[in-house]
Formats: C-alpha cells, structure tokens, sequence
C-alpha cells in the first residue's frame, strides 16, 4: 500500500476524537469572532410571530415552560422572544411548568426580563406564575376544566382567588393563546392533545430542532405555528427587532439567538466538511478495492 | 393468585377509563385525571424506593472498595447533601417557614445554578459532537438509497444555515424552487411529513394493540409470564 | 332533554334599545320598531361601506356545550360584515354575561377578529345565563340583543367521539378474529425483523467474550406504553441470558420501572430453572434525571465494555449519547423506540433498530403466541384501513377539484372527520 492509500485508510477510519477537536474549534472560534448571519422568515415562525401580534390588548396568554437547565441554551432564546412580545402587546401572561426544572425557567424570565425591562407590569395583574405541578398532561387535561382542582397557589404560595388575573378565570378554556417552549415530554404534543384540540384553544410555540420533526404534522390545523430550535428563535427574533426596532440596539441582550446562529452555522459546515471528507476516502478505498479485486 | 390479582386490576382499570373516554358526566369525566394524580402519588413514593436502592447499592460498593468506589462516594455524598439543603431550605432569605424550596439566593437555588445547570447543558452539548462523529461514520454513499440520504442530509444541513440561501442567491425567481432554503422546507414539510404521519400511524395503532393485550390479559410477559 | 340554544333574530340592538330589557321584547318587529328601521334605510341608501362597518355579529345563539360534562355554554355568532381580512374595521368581540335577562351583564371574555364562538366555561350546570355579544371595531361597539335563557348540564353520552368508538370496536373486531382463527390452525405470515433475529446472536456473542448485556428500558416511567413494550422484551431477552448464563444489567431511571424489571427478570430466570443466577444488583435505578442518567449509563459503559446493548423503550436526547458511546465501545446495539424524532439517531448508530410499531410488536414476534400474533395481524388490518382511507380521500379531492362537485367534498371530509379525534 502506498502512502497515499495509507492517508486514505487512516482519514476513512479517522478516530472521532479528531472530529472532536474540529467541532470543537469551529464553535469556539466562531463564538470568539462573533460571527453572525441574516436571517429570513420561515412562513411556521411567522405564523406564530402573527398570531401573537393578532392578540388584543389584555388577552389571555398561557406560557408553558417545559423545558430544564439542559436545552436552556437552544430555547432560552425563543422564550425570551416570547416574553418580550407579550409585554410589548401587553397581554396577560400566565406561566406554568410541566417540568420540575420549568419553574426555575420561569422565574429567571421573571426577574432577567419582566422585572427589568417592564418594572411597570406588575406581578398578578399583567402576568403570575402558577408554579409546576407534577402529573404531566394530567395535569393539562385538568386545568382545562378546573384550575383550582389543582393549583390553589400560585408558585409563591399567593392564594390564587387573591390574584387580580384570575379573577374570572375557572380554567383555560376561554384563554387565547397556548404559547409553549418545549423540550420533550411532556411539552407542546401534550399541549396540543389535551387542552388545545379538545378546548378549543390556539397553540403556538416552540421546542428543540430534536423535536420539531415530530411536531410538523400537528401544523397548521392543530398547531398555528412551530419554531425548532436556535434558528427559528433567531427568525423570531428578527421579526420581533424588525416590528420593535428598541431591540436592534444591544444584539448581546435581544438577540441572543441570531449571535448563537454563528456557532451552529459554522459547525453545520465542519460537519459537512467531514461528510464530503468521509465520502472521498470511501470512494476511493472502494475503486482501489474493486481493482484489486479485478486484478485477481 | 400472584398474578391473578394483577391481571384483574389492569382489566378493570384498563375497561373502565376506555369506557370514561366517551362519557364526559361525572364520575366518569375526571376518572382520567384521578388516575393520573394516583399514579404520580404512587410514583411520589417511589422515589423513596429509589433513594434507598441508590443508597445501598453504593454503600455495598464503598464497603467492599469496588473499582471506581470513590464514584460511588461522591454520588451518596452529592445525594445527602442535596437532599439535606432542600428539606432544611437551608440559606433561604425568608428562612424555614413561607419560602420556596427554590427560593432565590438559597443553598439549593445555588446548587441548580453553579452545579446542575452547567452539568445539564454540557451534557446536551455533547449532542453536537456525536452527531458529527456519527454523520461522519453514517453518511457514506455505500448504494443508491445511502446516496439518496446523503443528498438530504446535505440540502437539509445548509438549508438550516444562512449559507443554503447564499449558495442558491442568484438562481432567478423563476428557478426558486432549486434554492436550497426552498428545498429544505420542502423536505421537511413534504417528504418528512408524510414519512412521520405514515410512523406514528403505525405507532398509534401499535399502541392500542398493545394496551388491548394487555387489559384483555393475552401480554402477561411485563409481570415475568408469557 | 338539551334545550335548544337561543337565538336572536339578527337585528342590530342599538336600535333595539332603550328597551330596558332588549331581551326579545318585540321591539324589533312592533310599531316602535319604526323609527329604528327608517334609520337603517337611511343609513344603507347613505353608504354601504359606512353600514357595514356599524353592523355588529347577528344570528347569536348560546347554547349547551355539547358532548361535554356541562360547566360550559357556547355563543356562537355570524360574524360582522366588517369582520374582513381585508380592509376589516372589526377588531374583535366582546362577551357579556348575565344571570338575568335584565342585566347587568360583565364582559367575560373577548374573541378575536374571525371567530364566530365562544366557549363560556365559567358557569355551573343548571343555572340561567344571558349573554350579549358586542362587536368592536373602529368606528365604535354595537351589541346584540340578550340571548337566553341558556343553561349547562353534563351529557352521558360523547357523541363526538362516535368515530374513536368504532375504530376502536373494528381493532378490537379484527384481534379478537385474527386470535382466533390463528388458534384454529391458521399459520400468519409475519415478516422478518432483523433486530429481533440478532437477539441470540447478540446474547451469544457477550457469552462468548464474556462481557455483560446491557439492556435500557428508555427514561419514562411505567404510565408510558413504550416501557411497557420494552419490559416485556426484557423478559425475553432475560429467558435467553438466563439460558446462556450470561450477566444481564438494567440501569432504569424510574423506580417503579426498577422493580417491575427486577420482577420480570427473576420470573424469567425462574422459568428455564436458574433461579439461582438471578442477581437483583444488577437491576438498579440511577436517577430520574434525563442527563444524571446517561452519564450512569455511559459512565458503566466506558468501564465495563458491555458486548451487547439493547435501547427499548422511550428515549428523547440521549439515544445519540447512549449510542455512540456504546459504538465507541465496539457493542453490538439493537434499539427499539417509538419516538420518531429519535429513530434517525438510532438508525445511524446502531446495528438494528425496530422502528416505531416493530417495538410494540415485539413481544408477540419473539413469543411466537398465537394470541399475541393474532394482535399484530389486527394492527395490519387497522393500518390497511388507514391506507385505504388516505387513498380515498386524496381520490376524492382531486377528483372534486377536477368535476368541481361539492358532494366529493363532503366525502373527503367525512373521511377526514372519521380518523380525527377533534372535538366538533
């Protein structure tokens, strides 16, 4: 074998800690360089952008943040968004976690974006949050009938009939909007069967790129829109800058997906780098093969 | 009788929530709901099931100083601990009594901040390093159906990125359905879509077939019997 | 007996007012009804445009929710003439509630431009309600007149789900059948599944190289079908361990999975007589943490090389983490799950994966049982109706779109309607 057969054979059978090692630069470096890319409106992303623009003032907007410290990375970013676009419109935000971990989601929305960026909305007026509740979509398919069969707190231990918001309010079916971020189960499938189709209730939001596939076919007639991971939140997030233009001001803060699309960008082309790579070396080891094979 | 008695309670249980499907009056309407808050009290208690397996489990490692036994020491020390700040609510501003266990500033919420939350995500980041690893491996133009996978793979890989849309820029509109970014979302609003609907038919259908066995008792194999 | 929902007579109320009560007073159609009409008249001669954008929602009914356990009563409404997608002046529409005809009445929710319903499920069964609905736009409100008396109660029948009904008799039909005629002597034809095939060869090859199995029965509790399904392949994956007295390991991230794992494998050991094999250390919980897990899992991995692994069951994230570090480890991997978001990963780094239906089917493949493969026939026979239905209703469509004929169309809804579980 030749040295050059010999490259081949080794680049074919690379050890995957070198795949490692690029993947692992590309991501570094593109985050120190701060590369950022453009990003155009997928008509699933700008479905949710417009169905919450569409909401009169004071609607009634359910936040499930069924998410946990692990996928916070790929959907801080879009909750965020979200966040940000309801106190814009000024609907009123109830939030609730399916997961253990949501809540903790929830309340670093509360202090980072609600309590900072919006100290005029107030805590149990413009927005409350129920806390989680274990049970999974037990506990959805409950709260479509009857809130208080199963939260008669809010998450600060606050009786719920004390909360102005809830006044009125019995269970989710006369709420507006189901805008939820999720990753995995239980999350927006669980949303979607048992409170958004049998109540009757718009479902939006988004979930991990993982999972998006999965939840394609709920659109459009039992999804309104689907955002999958970074780059839809980015999408999103563009649409929101381009309505709010106060949002272009400090990419750093707003635009925290458009800023990790670089990274994700550049890995996707390390990891193509190394599909047409691993082709090459095929291709050419299987020519050598068959020539081989002639030859004898 | 051992497994008698288990078999009957999966018929009744299993008979009586397909009937409440399509009764929505009371008591019928929230028996799904009830079982539900039953299995999560049942599962409450499992935990304590758990915490004692992982308890002792490690306490026999530690005690005959297995390979790796200092792991096994560090997970009982890491579990008591945790357990610990959480039920003494240790360092919450508003004390023992009228805070959350999560409180902001308690040991706990400092626990989930500097030592759960970075383990979480780096564990999820490594997702990205496998699936490079795994691309590199799997995606080899080996026959025509490999080959077929590969050109999706590709179109689907840049069309997530904004480079898709510049390397297919100057194509005229009346050439926009070759643009990568079109192609793309026509891959997954299309051709995935079908493919995921024609599984989770498949699935949905397994599913009911196998909860009929198992309500009508022909499955016993999950109690440890054919 | 449902009460019929009430309905308005479709006129605008500002000029039914100053009624006290509005409620179907007569007004409208009286001689005082007069000056209001002339009015109207003079406002259409003035400018339709100006006419339309002042008409509120006509035609209100509220009524029983039905199909339902009560608690809930629906307003339903023709939506305003200025209710447009284009150039619409309407901007949403408010719903008022009263427990009397006379008032006062309480806005209770609002609906956005479009809609046509509302579902007020803030009420209690048996008890009268009227209601208005008010229609905003940019020229001002206009409400309708009073709608009631209309009152909630529980139904004992769903007539909604009549279609979930008869799938569900058919599936059960069809098994009940397939059993039985299997029982009686029919030999099915049940292809070949690959992975399932491997499981003696993979059992054997960790024997060989005297390495441990490791089975993982996905990161959801015993509620979830998919550990149902995988537990039962843990059982007869342990009856083959138990034959080759090999060391099976079960790391589960639930505790009740933890023992009904631990249950099934004895009871396996105990059927092919080696009792004393069983080892119930080697059935242990780790953590309920999805990530807590997959590091257990792989850390056990990395350090005791299993030969074989097996994934069943339901798996999010960690099926790529959990499969790549066994390929790293050079084990032979069979993964069975039903979450489709997964199964790519699964195809890519495993030797065999059992897409979706394959892993509910596997527990009657690997039994070979006629009553447990009278269920996978049942399934196909499902899946062919499902088939048969796609077909026909993509047949229909374009063929309506072709002769243009409306009936087509019902029938392709109708076939539609019959596979959905949506609420009407």
């Amino acid at each position: 074998m030749n040295r050059f057969h010999q490259i081949v054979e080794f680049v074919n059978d690379l050890d995957k800690r070198w795949v490692f090692l690029v993947v692992g630069l590309a991501v570094v470096t593109s985050t120190i360089f701060r590369l950022t890319f453009p990003e155009i409106p997928t008509p699933m992303v700008r479905s949710v952008y417009e169905k919450v623009e569409s909401l009169p003032e004071g609607s009634r907007v359910i936040l499930p943040f069924d998410y946990d410290p692990a996928s916070e990375p790929e959907l801080q970013p879009m909750a965020n968004a979200f966040v940000r676009l309801c106190a814009e419109r000024n609907l009123k935000m109830y939030f609730i976690a399916l997961w253990p971990l949501g809540q903790n989601m929830v309340a670093g929305v509360i202090d980072d974006i609600l309590q900072t960026e919006y100290p005029h909305l107030e805590y149990g007026r413009d927005y409350m949050d129920f806390g989680y509740k274990s049970g999974n979509e037990g506990v959805v398919a409950v709260i479509l009938t009857d809130i208080k069969k199963l939260y008669t707190t809010d998450a600060h231990g606050t009786a719920i009939d004390s909360i102005p918001m809830m006044a009125g309010v019995r269970n989710i079916r006369g709420f507006d909007l189901i805008l939820t971020v999720s990753a995995g189960y239980p999350g927006l499938k669980e949303w979607i069967q048992y409170a958004g189709t049998p109540g009757n209730i718009p479902v939006a939001g988004g979930c991990t790129a993982v999972q998006a596939p999965l939840l394609y076919p709920y659109y459009p007639d039992q999804l309104v829109g689907l955002m999958g991971g970074i780059k839809a939140a980015a999408e999103f997030e563009a649409l929101v800058a381009e309505a709010y233009p106060k949002f272009q001001e400090d990419k750093d803060r707003f635009l925290t997906a458009l800023v990790r699309m670089g990274p994700q960008t550049v890995t996707h082309l390390a990891i193509i780098f190394f599909i047409v790579l691993g082709n090459i070396t095929f291709q050419i080891l299987r020519r050598k093969r068959q020539q081989e094979a002639l030859k004898r | 009788m051992k497994r008698t008695i288990p078999l009957a309670i999966t018929a009744i249980v299993g008979a009586v929530l397909v009937i409440a499907y399509f009764i929505p009056h009371p008591p019928f309407d929230g028996l799904r709901e009830d079982f539900s808050i039953f299995f999560d009290i049942m599962a409450t208690f499992a935990f304590i099931l758990g915490g004692g397996n992982l308890i002792k489990m490690h306490g026999n490692r530690i005690s005959r100083r297995e390979e790796g036994w200092f792991f096994s020491l560090v997970t009982i020390v890491g579990f008591l601990l945790v357990l610990l700040v959480g039920l003494t609510k240790f360092g919450n501003p508003d004390g023992f009594r009228g805070s959350s266990v999560t409180a902001s500033g308690s040991y706990f919420d400092h626990v989930y901040e500097y030592i759960f939350r970075p383990c979480g995500a780096t564990m999820f980041a490594l997702l990205a390093f496998y699936v490079a690893s795994a691309s590199f491996r799997a995606f080899r133009a080996r026959n025509a159906e490999a080959s077929i996978l590969l050109l999706v793979a590709f179109i689907i890989l840049l069309g997530r990125t904004f480079v898709g849309a510049l390397l297919t820029s100057w194509l005229p509109d009346s050439l926009r359905f070759l643009t990568i970014p079109y192609l793309a979302e026509k891959i997954m609003v299309v051709l995935n879509f079908a493919g995921n609907r024609a599984i989770m038919i498949g699935i949905a259908l397994g599913i009911v077939s196998t909860s009929l066995k198992v309500i009508i008792g022909i499955d016993r194999s999950y109690l440890g019997s054919d | 007996m449902r009460r019929q929902p009430a309905r308005s007579p479709g006129c605008l109320d500002r000029h039914c007012l100053p009624s006290p009560t509005g409620y179907r007073s007569g007004r409208c159609g009286g001689p005082a009804a007069l000056l209001p009409l002339l009015v109207l008249t003079i406002w259409a001669l003035a400018g339709a445009g100006l006419a339309r954008a002042q008409a509120g929602a006509s035609d209100v009914s509220a009524g029983d929710t039905p199909s339902d356990r009560g608690e809930s009563i629906t307003v339903s409404w023709e939506p305003a003439p200025g209710d447009r997608l284009v150039d619409g002046t309407v901007t949403g529409y408010r719903i008022l509630r009263s427990r009397s005809p006379e008032g006062p009445f309480e806005a209770i929710g609002q609906a956005s431009p479009g809609a046509a319903r509302y579902d007020d499920a803030d009420v209690e069964n048996g008890i009268d309600y009227f209601y208005r609905v008010e229609t905003l736009s940019l020229e001002g409100a206009v409400r309708s007149p009073v709608i009631g008396p209309a009152v909630a109660q529980a139904q004992w029948i769903n007539t909604n789900q009549w279609n979930v009904f008869v799938v569900l008799v058919l599936l059960l039909g069809f098994n009940i059948y397939y059993i039985e005629s299997i029982r009686a002597g029919q030999k099915p034809f049940i292809r070949k599944i690959a992975g399932l095939e491997a499981v003696n060869e993979a059992v054997g090859r960790a024997t060989e190289m005297g390495r441990p199995i490791l089975f993982v029965p996905g990161i959801q509790d015993m509620n979830d079908i998919q550990t149902v399904a995988g537990i039962t392949i843990l059982g007869h994956i342990a009856r083959t361990v138990a034959e080759y007295d090999s060391q099976l390991v079960v790391p589960t991230s639930r505790a009740l999975v933890m023992t009904t794992a631990r249950e099934t494998v004895r009871e396996a050991y105990l059927s092919v007589g080696r009792p004393d094999s069983y080892d119930e250390n080697n059935i242990y919980y780790v953590t309920d943490e999805q990530f807590g897990y997959v590091a257990g899992v792989n850390g056990y991995m990395v350090r005791n090389k299993p030969a074989t692994c097996f994934y069943m069951g339901a798996f999010f994230a960690e099926s790529l983490i959990l499969a790549e570090t066994s390929n790293s480890i050079g084990a032979i991997q069979v993964a069975g799950t039903a979450m489709p978001a997964q199964l790519p990963f699964f195809v890519a780094a495993c030797d065999y994966t059992l897409i979706g239906e394959e892993l509910f089917a596997a527990s009657a493949y690997l039994s070979g049982e006629p009553k447990q493969l009278g269920s996978i026939k049942g399934q196909d026979v499902g899946k062919f109706l499902g088939m048969v239905s796609i077909v026909l209703g993509v047949a229909l469509l374009t063929l309506a779109s072709v002769v243009g004929w409306e009936p087509l169309v019902q029938a392709a809804e109708f076939v539609r309607e019959f596979w959905s579980t949506e609420l009407a």
